[in-house]
This record gives C-alpha cells, sequence and structure tokens, in this order.
C-alpha cells in the first residue's frame, strides 16, 4: 500500500477507534485512547512492512486494538479502581472481560457523541478545533501546528489544555437530551464551519493539507444527517454552504480584491459534482420553519456558482445579505452587501452607503472604495 | 452606544396593506435595502417586527375602542431598535425611511438603558 493510502487509512481509523475507547474508559481518560491507538498503527506499520497488507486492513487493526486495551485494562488495574463506574453493561459480559463494539452503528455513534464532546462551550473555540482535527480528524501534531501557522509546542500546550477542561468540567460522553440538541448542535455547527474555513480562507501554503481540513469539515457534518435529531434544516444549509464554497476551490483566485469583488473565476475549473450535490443540501434545508445564517450564505453562495449575471441575480443577492446582516452583522458581510448594492441599486447609492460603513481601516474597504471611485460614471 | 426606538406611523388613509402588487414589491424592497443599510452599518438592534391591524385602546375611565390608537390620522405600524451615540446620532439613522415617502413619520425616543 503506497504511503499516501495508508496515512489515510491511519486518519480515518484513528478518529474512529479513539471515539469506541473513549466510549469504554471515559472521556477523563482520553489520552489513554490516543496512546492505544496510536500504539496499534506502530504495531501495524512494523508487522505489514514484514509481512505485508492483511487482506481485510481495518479488521485486523480493531482486533489488535481490541488486544492493547484488555491489556491496558489489566496491566494498569483502572478497571477495577476507576473504570468500573463508567462502564456500560454491554461493554462488558463479566468481570475482567471487555468487548470493544466496532460495529458501524457503534463507530457512528461514538463519533457523534464524540463530536458533541469536543465542541462544548467549556473549551475556547481555537481548541475546539485543535481538539476536533486531532480526536476526529486523526490529524497530526505537525499538521494542526501547519493548518494554524503555529508550532507544536503551543498546539501541544492548547490540546493538553482543552483535555484538562475536558476533565474539570467533567464532560460526559453521550449526546445532550432532545430538547438541548438544536441549542448545542448550533455550538458543533460554528465549529465545524470554522474548521472549513480554517481550509478554504487558510494562509497556509499547503493546499493539499487546505483541502483535507475542508473535506474533513463536510465530513463531519455529513456525520450529523446521519443521525435524525441532529439531521436539521441548519445542518444541511451548512452542509450545502460547504460543497458551494468547495467547488470553487480549484478556482479560487491568489488575489485579495478577486473576494471582494468576485472578479472572473475560471469556471472550468468549478466542480460540478460538488455544485451538484450543494444543490440537494440546499432543497433538503428548505423545510421547517427556522431560518438560519447558513440558509442565507448557502443562497448566496449558490448564486455565485451561477456565471451569468443575470437581472434579478443581483437583486436576491441584496435582499439576502440584508437579511443576513440582520442576524449576523460583520464589517465583511457588510462589504459584500455594499457590492451587491452597486450592482442592483447602481454606483451612486453604493458610494454613499459605503461612506456610512466607517470602516476606513478595513483593507477590503479601500479595495471597494476605489474600485466604486474608478467606475465610469453611470 | 445607546438604544434607540423607531416608531413608524402611517397615515390613515394611505394604509401600505391596501396597494398593488408591483408597488407592494417596490415599498418592500426600499424598505429591506433602507433597514438593511441600517444593519450593514452595524446599528440594528432589534425589532423589524409588524403590529396586525387590529386592536385595542383603553383610556381613562374604562372606556374601550376597537382598533388601533388613533392621533392626528396616523396610525403605528412597526417599529425597529437601533444603536446610536444621542438622540441627534439615531435622527440621522431614521433618514432615507421609506414611510416618509408615503406621508407618514418616524418617532425616535430613546430606550432607558
Amino acid at each position: 500500500m503506497p504511503h499516501e493510502q495508508l496515512k489515510q487509512l491511519f486518519q480515518l481509523e484513528f478518529a474512529k477507534m479513539v471515539a469506541v475507547i473513549s466510549n469504554l474508559f471515559g472521556l477523563q481518560h482520553i489520552e489513554l485512547a490516543e496512546d492505544i491507538v496510536s500504539d496499534t498503527f506502530l504495531t501495524a506499520a512494523e508487522d505489514w512492512e514484514k509481512n505485508g497488507i492483511p487482506p481485510n486492513p481495518t479488521a485486523w487493526l480493531y482486533t489488535v486494538a481490541k488486544r492493547k486495551t484488555i491489556h491496558q485494562f489489566r496491566r494498569q488495574k483502572i478497571f477495577d479502581q476507576k473504570v468500573v463506574p463508567f462502564l456500560s453493561s454491554e461493554a462488558t459480559n463479566s468481570l475482567g472481560h471487555i468487548d470493544l463494539d466496532f460495529s458501524p452503528k457503534h463507530i457512528r455513534d461514538s463519533q457523534l457523541q464524540m463530536l458533541f464532546a469536543v465542541c462544548t462551550p467549556a473549551i475556547a473555540s481555537e481548541a475546539q478545533i485543535g481538539l476536533a482535527l486531532r480526536i476526529l480528524c486523526g490529524f497530526g501534531i505537525d499538521e494542526i501546528a501547519e493548518a494554524f501557522l503555529s508550532n507544536k509546542e503551543t498546539i501541544n500546550k492548547r490540546l493538553f489544555r482543552a483535555k484538562e477542561k475536558l476533565r474539570t468540567e467533567n464532560i460526559q460522553l453521550g449526546l445532550p437530551p432532545e430538547s438541548e440538541i438544536s441549542a448545542r448542535l448550533d455550538n458543533v455547527l460554528h465549529v465545524i464551519y470554522l474548521l472549513f474555513s480554517e481550509g478554504y480562507y487558510s494562509q497556509t501554503q499547503n493546499r493539499i493539507l487546505q483541502k483535507e481540513l475542508c473535506w474533513e469539515g463536510m465530513r463531519l457534518g455529513v456525520l450529523l444527517t446521519e443521525y435524525e435529531l441532529t439531521n436539521q434544516p441548519k445542518t444541511n444549509a451548512l452542509l450545502a454552504l460547504m460543497c458551494f464554497h468547495a467547488s470553487r476551490f480549484n478556482a479560487r483566485q491568489t488575489s485579495e480584491a478577486a473576494v471582494i469583488l468576485y472578479e472572473e473565476q475560471d469556471e472550468r475549473l468549478w466542480d460540478a459534482d460538488l455544485i451538484r450535490k450543494g444543490l440537494q443540501y440546499l432543497a433538503l434545508s428548505a423545510t421547517g420553519d427556522q431560518l438560519s445564517s447558513y440558509h442565507l450564505e448557502a443562497r448566496i453562495a449558490s448564486w455565485h456558482c451561477i456565471k451569468e449575471d443575470t437581472p434579478g441575480k443581483w437583486e436576491e443577492i441584496l435582499q439576502l445579505y440584508n437579511q443576513l446582516l440582520m442576524v449576523n452583522y460583520s464589517p465583511s458581510v457588510a462589504l459584500n452587501r455594499t457590492f451587491a448594492l452597486y450592482k442592483a441599486n447602481g454606483r451612486e447609492q453604493a458610494l454613499i452607503e459605503l461612506e456610512k460603513l466607517k470602516l476606513e481601516g478595513n483593507y477590503f474597504y479601500k479595495v471597494l472604495r476605489d474600485f466604486l471611485r474608478t467606475l465610469p460614471q453611470r | 452606544m445607546k438604544e434607540f426606538t423607531l416608531l413608524f406611523r402611517f397615515p390613515v388613509n394611505n394604509d401600505p396593506t391596501n396597494m398593488p402588487p408591483e408597488d407592494m414589491k417596490a415599498i418592500a424592497k426600499k424598505w429591506q435595502d433602507w433597514a438593511g443599510g441600517i444593519a450593514a452599518q452595524g446599528r440594528m438592534s432589534g425589532g423589524g417586527l409588524r403590529l396586525a391591524m387590529e386592536g385595542k385602546v383603553l383610556k381613562p375611565g374604562g372606556v374601550i375602542t376597537d382598533g388601533p390608537f388613533v392621533e392626528i390620522r396616523e396610525c403605528l405600524g412597526s417599529f425597529i431598535v437601533v444603536k446610536a451615540d444621542n438622540l441627534d446620532d439615531a435622527t440621522t439613522l431614521a433618514h432615507g425611511c421609506p414611510i416618509l415617502d408615503q406621508g407618514g413619520s418616524v418617532e425616535i425616543r430613546p430606550i432607558f438603558g
């Protein structure tokens, strides 16, 4: 198996195995779960080097992980002293015998629980993303450091503090009660979007890493749709938004001005499949009576996947921005709205309203102002 | 920044809900663009609620009349809450409000904070 595929396998299985083992030990011992899984990969790397890749690599990994988990139990005597209170009855048939459930359903359930545990408001949001990348996406410390343009020590400290918080706040693995899920889901969606944005707007030059971050964000979004209580309209709206952005990944301009001025992208570089998927998710999101900011952003993004400037297009986009600003103000959204205002209502009004924004210190403000000023008079 | 309510009153003989569809659309756009402009400045606090046309008015002596409160042939339509430094600043935001084109008025009142 080429190195790249092995790395992908380990990354994917890391997240699943840590989730399942943490379910058994409890979130207090998350490092133990990480160690067991890392150790399993080490054993795998050595064994497969010597004896070749087994016919079912995943099953091989799970079997070895189970063995190492039982070994840990016995060696550290955690079982008697600390873990017994946390073990669910499915995990043990009798004292001393542990069964790790690696069925697809339990893997999915464990990952969902881990997602909610990691995206807890008790931890700072930077730490949430770092923890999500490590625990849920199986990223290495080096990669996380590169994604954040940071270094290993800082990331390690950040993760350490985050896990400490999980302990001191006594965060348990387990989905929130139904009455709280919608509110907690907001936080989870926010973290997923931040993670995706790290990849999409990233400062790092590593394009492969950028794509992986976007991809992981989308994968976590899909995970949420596989569970009925979290498969809400706003979840599908966020997925639509991520698909639309991701579809234009290869066509993104390096010039910063292009971000605000929607300069011509080479649409041959757009991914038609992702646009299609985006439209599917957008349709799925159009239910219920809750309008989230993701709905508005997704609709705006879907408009930008249509190259032609039809008369209605910029008017629609302007109204979507008007609505978005009412629920979610930010300087960049205000600037984008002003560009749409220029397209829909003309240069004069846009210039007047641009000045009212009072964003003179903002680089993109200057770009837009210069652009509008140098336009031929209407 | 402090908070101020902007109360919109329209003339009674010019009820905005009785209008041909194209005019309605044009007015709706004016409202959305005007409110969006305030929101773009980061000054929108809340509101955008509209009041239904039914109502009651209770006056001293236990007198109850049907319908909204009408005074000087104007009627309260809706309100928003904005952020501003002072009353003059808040009044500046009220300029360009579409209700003025319809012969209505905007009342600006500080909110006790």
